[in-house]
This record gives C-alpha cells, structure tokens and sequence, in this order.
C-alpha cells in the first residue's frame, strides 16, 4: 500500500521526466536520408588541419559521401585532394593496383584535370596487373581503376574482356558466394559483391560484347547470392558472412554495402532484368536506412552510396513509408500524416496508401476497416484524421498498404505491400468524482467527505487523530470514456514543521482510484510527529496530456506522544537537490611509518654480529681443529662434499624464501632437496660411523 | 676480602684446568654455543638502542640463535662420552638430528622474519 512511502518530491519529479522522456524512443525509425546525414557526414569527414582527409581510401569516402549528399567543399579542399590524387596516378609505375584504383575514382568524382599521358601510363599499368593476377581484389581495383578512367572521359578498352571475366567468374562457388583467390578455401558474400562490381566494370569496358550465357549464368548467381540473405521481423533484409569468425570478417553493414554495389552495378550494364524479389531490396534499403547515423566514417559512406545505389537501380527502386511524427495528440485533433518517398526523400510515383489495421499494444486488433489516405500534392504527404478511428490514448501498430497507380511501375517500384508503424496517441484525461474525507471505523461511517475539483489547488482542511482515517478517491476517463490508469499516481504528504515527506502509491481498480489511510498503523512510520501536514496529489502518464501535481490543502493530525525508543525523523536536507550535489570528501588516513633508527647505527650493528664468527673461527683455530676426518676416497669424499652442498643449498633456498618466494614453493624445492640431502647424508655420516668403529676396534 | 678473590682465581684455575681435559669435539660446540648467545646478545643491544619496531624481525633474528644454542647443547649432551644414557648412540646419529632440527627450525625462522 506504501511502496513509495518516504520517497521525496525530486524523485516524484524524476519519475515524472523519465516518463516523458521514455516516448522519445518512438521518434528513431526509418526515416529517408535527411539534412541530418549532411552534417553528420561534415563531422564525420573531418578534413584534418593540413586540409587532407587521411590515406586514398578515406579521401575518396569522404569525396564520394559529399558528392552524393551534394555537400559542396572549398576549392582548397578539392585542390589538396586532386593534387594527392595526382602524385599517386604520376607514380604508377610503382604504386599497388589499389592506391591507383582510389585515385582514378578521387580525380573522377572531383573531376581534377589529369594529363591524357598520365592515364596512359596507368592504364597499361593496370591491364599488365589484370594479366598477371588470379586475385580477387588485385582484379577488382584495376577493372575498377580502368572503368574510372574510361568514366572521365579517357578512351580505354579491355582487349581480352573475355579471359578477365572468365578469371572472375573462376573464382565463385555453387552458392553465389565468391572466394578471394583461387588458393583460399574461404569463400565470402563480401567477396561476392566485389567480383560482381568487377564484372560489371568488364562488361563496360569490353571492346564487344561480353558473351551473354555468361551473364546469365552471372544472373543466376545472383539469385542464389539473395537466397543466403538474412532478415530480421521487422522487413528488414541484410548480408552478413556465413561464418562471423572468418579472417576477414567485415560486419554486415561493409558486406551489404559491397553486394548493393555490384548488384546494382551489374543490373546496370547487363542487359535484363535480374530476377530478385522487390521485398528484398526494399529490406535492403530498411536497413541501411535504420541504421540512423552511423558512428564510423565508413559505415556511413557505405551507408550512403549504397542508398543513392538502391535510389535509382534497375532492379527495383525501394519507395519507404515513414511517419514525419509519431505522436498524435486528440486534443490538438492531430492528422496522421505518411510519407512515401524513395530512399533519399524524392517523391514517389502516383501511389495510393491504404490505413488497412490498427493493433493494439498488446497486439489487439483494434480496427480492421480499410481506410485510405488522402493525398497532399504541395506537400507530397498522405494524411487522414485520427478522429474517425476511434483509437483512444496509448501506443499503437498502424498497418499501412501501398498501391501502385500505374500498372507499369510495378516492375520498377518496390513498395513491399504492407508496412506497420508504431504510435502514440496522447490526449487529455478527464478527472473527476473526487472527494476527500475522515472515517472513524472499519465500517467506513464517514463524517465529513468533501468534493473537490481536481482540476486546479484547492485547499480542504481536515483533522484526524490515529484512530481514524483519510479517504481519497477520484476516476480517471480517457476522452473515449474508458477508464485510465496512469503509470504514477501518488498521495504526499509532508509535514509542516520537521518537513518530512510520506509518499503513497494510490491503487486504482476498474472503477476508480483509491486510498484509505489508517493513521493508526502508521503512527510508527510518521515518527509520532503531530501537527499539519500538507496534502499533494501527483497523476502522471506519458499519454496523458494534463498530468498534474495538485495541493489538496491540510490535515491536523493527532498522533499519541513518541514512546522512549521510538525512532526519529531523519534530517531533512534544505535543498532537497542537495543529495544530487557533490559528496563529502572521504580523506584516508594511513599509518604513519615507525620511526627508524639512523643507517649509519644499523650497520654497525650488523658488523658486530659479524663480529662472534670471526671469534668462533679464530677459536676454533686455537683449538687446533683440522679436516683430517674427511673421507679421502673418492666415493665418501663425493658424498660428504654433496652433503655438504646440500646443507648449503637448503639454506640459500631459505634465503631465497626470505626474499621472494612464496611457502608453498619453498616447500616444494625444499621436499626435494630434504630427499636428497637424507641420502647423501646417511651415505656420508654412516661411513664416517664405520670408521670411527673400526679404529675403536683396531 | 682478598681471601675471596685468591679462592676465586682459584676456582677459575681449577676449572680451567679441568676444561682443558674436555675432547676438542666438545670444545667446538662450546665455542659454537658462545658465538650464537654472542650474536643473540648483539640484537638484543641493538634492540635496547633502537627499539623494537620490526619486532618480529627482532624476534626472529635473537630466536634463531637462542634456538641453535639449545641444539647444540643437545648435540653436546649426546656427544659427550661420560653421559652413559646415550653410549649406544653414534655421534654421527646425533649431528644429523642437529642439521635437521637447525633446518626445521629456520624455516620457521624465515617465515617469521617477514
């Protein structure tokens, strides 16, 4: 009943925002690539001081993503990437099929001037690399290199179109996947999407025609490359590697971009239609376009060159339908408004959207009715008024159907049919009903109840003492008359003097809200404080438009006096944010060092202990003593030198104990060396024993 | 007064007389079991000048040579031949009894002396 007693009124406001704010999540879905991914591509693509965007690779992701965006750069950016183009192209001699490749496109997409013999010398270049290689990559960026010059406007011609593209083709496996080359065992989709723009740049710049069994072995490939693509349930289709922990593992978004790319690179030049599912494209385009703003500047230049492919592509061309909201308030009378636009936001073709199903939260059917949309030309929006719906406050799935008008499009145009969308609808609760009053018993005799209104403060007074009760009850309807249950609803009160604050979560039922407070079990957990308290009432909900936190007024409480070890009330902060303030600094205190007795002391001391061995040596000098009783054959001497030794090793092991080794490992070695030193031990001492016996004896 | 002195340079006379006949065997543990009280003396010295903050140290650094000195005088008692108790034991039995209880005994020393 007071889960939430004693929870203090910043919290209440915490709780209150964090309703609020946990809408915000609807708002990210797909929508078509917007001024958003304008600015995020200048963050992203940061030129550095120097005016250079990194190695040819990144350069030409940067060039290429401002390109498509039609983010114009000063002409000192350009110049500076021209000019690092150009030293790259000058160079061919030496530089690796890929650093050319990269430059041909920088200098084609930025449409630097470069000298017709400079091109020459590349272009041989690349054709003695496409001769020499049975390497996928080695082939794709001098075919890609050499389409990019021919591109700009350079006269190249392939002379073996065949053999390369035969070379090309060698390398894919029976499940339209590709291997890199033709030693690797791997096989890979990203590798897939690379020979297929390989191909396709063969096919442009063949001196005739590519022979067209070819191709349409190439197309049915393809069309198995499409059988291996994954899903997810909300339409949205994507590549990824069959095994994520291959070498080369480039993550999905890299390896649906590079399938994109020589898909539609080769619907292009091949003559045709390839025979994919239009579902499939469009879920293509769902997912890059789901990804919002990528973090990494290459998984947005992916991004974005495979959407301007997909935008116009001979395949199918992915019209996406997004909400510009996806809150709609009833009282506002909001219109529900769809757009149906390509992927970079240009207007689709005469098209008619049909509001076929409204689900509820709970996936409740709420609505079958076919409703259709009417169109905006001038704002290029199909819209409809929520009112007629008759949805009521709360979240909802809209399940939308898209028509072609011109039977034409179909085959152009992918609409994917059926498209669901989630909302929120918000609107105005309506409050009433609501009275508050003192009972004396369980039987509920009420004495006095008040109506108040809700809508604004009032300010009731009341007394009670512990044997009675506060009753507090109110309805909730939603503007469709239903009842509402909101996810915070809680009574405060405070009291006036020691400012301490009881918090009570307020139970509703079908009918209405209600709370009965029995002063009498809750003496203890008011710490006998008697006085005013001031009555709060706070109603809040995401979906409710006129959440409140009302003051009810008072209540004169007569509570028995505390007994001797009743707790007391906690200290109650003057600024109730306080606690959100910086903590106490916490000092530790460390023991300071005993006190050491100076160096010089120490070591003269650990002289004189020196001191008693010299005495014992020159003693034992006096006494005369001799070695004479050690073994002289070689086999006892052995033994008592190894006796000897041991004893040693044993003590310098103790020392080693004292200076780093643990117990356990001084055991260990000491176990070993104890084995041995009791036998070398025994063999010595028992033949010193005999010899002593036998002199006895002799 | 001067009686006493003379009777006790007597005593010492005789006594160093009757050490001198002791087996140069024993002489050595003797002068062994000086130089440990010796050393065990100089620490405790120490300690008096210095205090006795490392007190385990101090401990075990006295301990080790109060401990050999006991061994010893064991080994002495052993050794001795006029102690008839121990006649049947060779006195290479009782050196090795003392490496191993002077082994024993510093390893607990090294584990005390932190």
């Amino acid at each position: 009943m007071a889960a939430a007693g004693g929870l203090p009124a910043s919290a209440t406001l915490l709780l209150l925002v964090i309703a609020a704010v946990a809408v915000a999540p609807l708002a990210s879905a797909v929508r078509p690539v917007s001024d958003a991914h304008r600015s995020a591509a200048a963050e992203l693509f940061a030129a550095s001081p120097d005016g250079s965007f990194g190695d040819l690779e990144t350069t030409y992701e940067a060039v290429r993503t401002f390109q498509i965006l039609g983010v114009e750069k000063d002409k000192g950016l350009i110049g500076k990437a021209c000019k690092f183009a150009a030293e790259k192209l000058a160079s061919s001699s030496s530089s690796p099929a890929k650093d050319l490749f990269h430059a041909a496109r920088i200098s084609g997409v930025l449409k630097c001037s470069v000298d017709s013999g400079v091109y020459d010398d590349v272009a041989t270049r690349l054709k003695a690399v496409i001769k020499d290689t049975n390497s996928l990559l080695e082939l794709y960026y001098s075919v890609g290199g050499l389409l990019s010059i021919k591109e700009q406007g350079h006269n190249v011609v392939l002379p073996d179109a065949d053999n390369t593209f035969h070379a090309i083709k060698a390398l894919s496996q029976s499940d339209g996947r590709w291997r890199y080359d033709t030693n690797s065992a791997e096989s890979s989709t990203f590798a897939a999407g690379i020979a297929l723009e390989a191909l396709s740049a063969v096919i442009s710049l063949a001196d005739s025609e590519v022979d067209s069994s070819m191709i349409a072995v190439v197309k049915n490939d393809i069309v198995k490359l499409f059988d291996t693509i994954k899903s997810y349930d909300d339409g949205t289709f994507y590549f990824d590697e069959k095994h994520v922990d291959a070498a080369e593992y480039k993550g999905p978004i890299t390896t649906s971009a590079s399938v994109v790319r020589g898909v539609t690179s080769f619907a292009a030049v091949a003559s045709g239609k390839l025979n994919i599912p239009g579902e499939k494209i469009l879920g293509l385009a769902k997912f890059f376009l789901g990804i919002g703003l990528p973090g990494s500047a290459k998984d947005f230049f992916n991004q974005i060159e495979s959407l301007s492919f997909l935008e116009n592509n001979r395949v199918f061309v992915p019209l996406v339908l997004s909400l510009p909201s996806k809150v709609f308030s009833l009282t506002s009378k909001d219109q529900l408004k769809v757009e149906v636009t390509t992927v970079f936001g240009s207007a689709a073709p005469p098209l008619r959207v049909n509001l076929v199903q409204v689900l509820g939260s709970d996936s409740k059917v709420i609505t079958t009715e076919t409703k259709e949309l009417q169109f905006d030309l001038d704002n290029n929006v199909h819209y409809l008024d929520i009112a007629p719906l008759k949805i009521d406050v709360g979240k909802y799935s809209l399940v939308f159907e898209i028509s072609l008008q011109e039977q034409e499009h179909e085959t152009i145009y992918a609409t994917g049919g059926t498209n669901t969308e989630a909302i929120f609808v918000t609107g105005l609760i309506k409050v009433d009903k609501a009275e508050i009053g003192i009972s004396d018993n369980d039987a509920g005799t009420v004495e006095s109840v008040q109506k108040i209104d809700l809508q604004k403060d009032t300010s009731v007074s009341l007394s009670a003492n512990h044997l009675q009760k506060l009753r507090l009850s109110f309805q909730l309807s939603t503007p469709l008359g239903k009842t509402f249950k909101p996810h915070q609803v809680f009574l405060k009160l405070k009291h006036d003097e020691s400012k301490v604050e009881h918090l009570f979560v307020v139970p509703g039922s079908a009918r209405q809200f209600k709370i009965v407070l029995d002063f009498l079990g809750l003496v203890e957990k008011f710490y006998y404080l008697s006085g005013r308290y001031d009555l709060e009432l706070a109603v809040g909900d995401a979906a409710m438009e006129n959440s409140f936190l009302r003051a009810l007024g008072h209540i004169e409480l007569d509570l028995p006096e505390a007994p001797e070890k009743a707790p007391k009330p906690p200290a109650q902060a003057v600024d109730p944010f306080s606690k959100f303030g910086p903590k106490k600094e916490i000092s530790h205190i460390f023991r300071s060092p005993e006190k050491r007795p100076p160096k010089e002391l120490s070591f003269v001391f650990t002289g004189l202990t020196l001191l008693p061995i010299v005495g014992f040596l020159i003693g034992l000098m006096r006494l005369g003593v001799n070695l004479k009783n050690f073994p002289s054959l070689p086999a006892p001497a052995a033994f008592a030198s190894l006796f000897h030794a041991g004893i040693g090793a044993v003590l310098l092991l103790y020392v080693l104990f004292w200076i780093k080794l643990d117990l356990f490992t001084t055991l260990k070695y000491l176990s070993f060396l104890g084995v041995f030193l009791v036998f070398v031990g025994h063999r010595a001492l028992s033949y010193l024993s005999s010899t002593s016996a036998k002199q006895k004896t002799a | 007064m001067p009686r006493a002195t003379s009777d006790a340079k007597l005593l010492i006379q005789s006594l160093g007389k009757a050490y001198a006949a002791t087996p140069t065997n024993l002489k050595i543990i003797d002068l062994y079991v000086v130089f440990a009280v010796a050393t065990a003396l100089i620490q405790v010295v120490y300690m008096g000048i210095v205090g006795s903050f490392p007190f385990n140290s101090f401990l075990s650094g006295v301990l080790s040579c109060i401990g050999t000195a006991v061994l010893a005088v064991c080994l002495r008692i052993q050794v001795n031949k006029d102690n008839k108790e121990f006649k049947d034991l060779p006195p290479e039995r009782a050196f090795a009894d003392f490496v191993l209880c002077n082994l024993v005994l510093h390893l607990v020393i090294m584990n005390f002396l932190g």
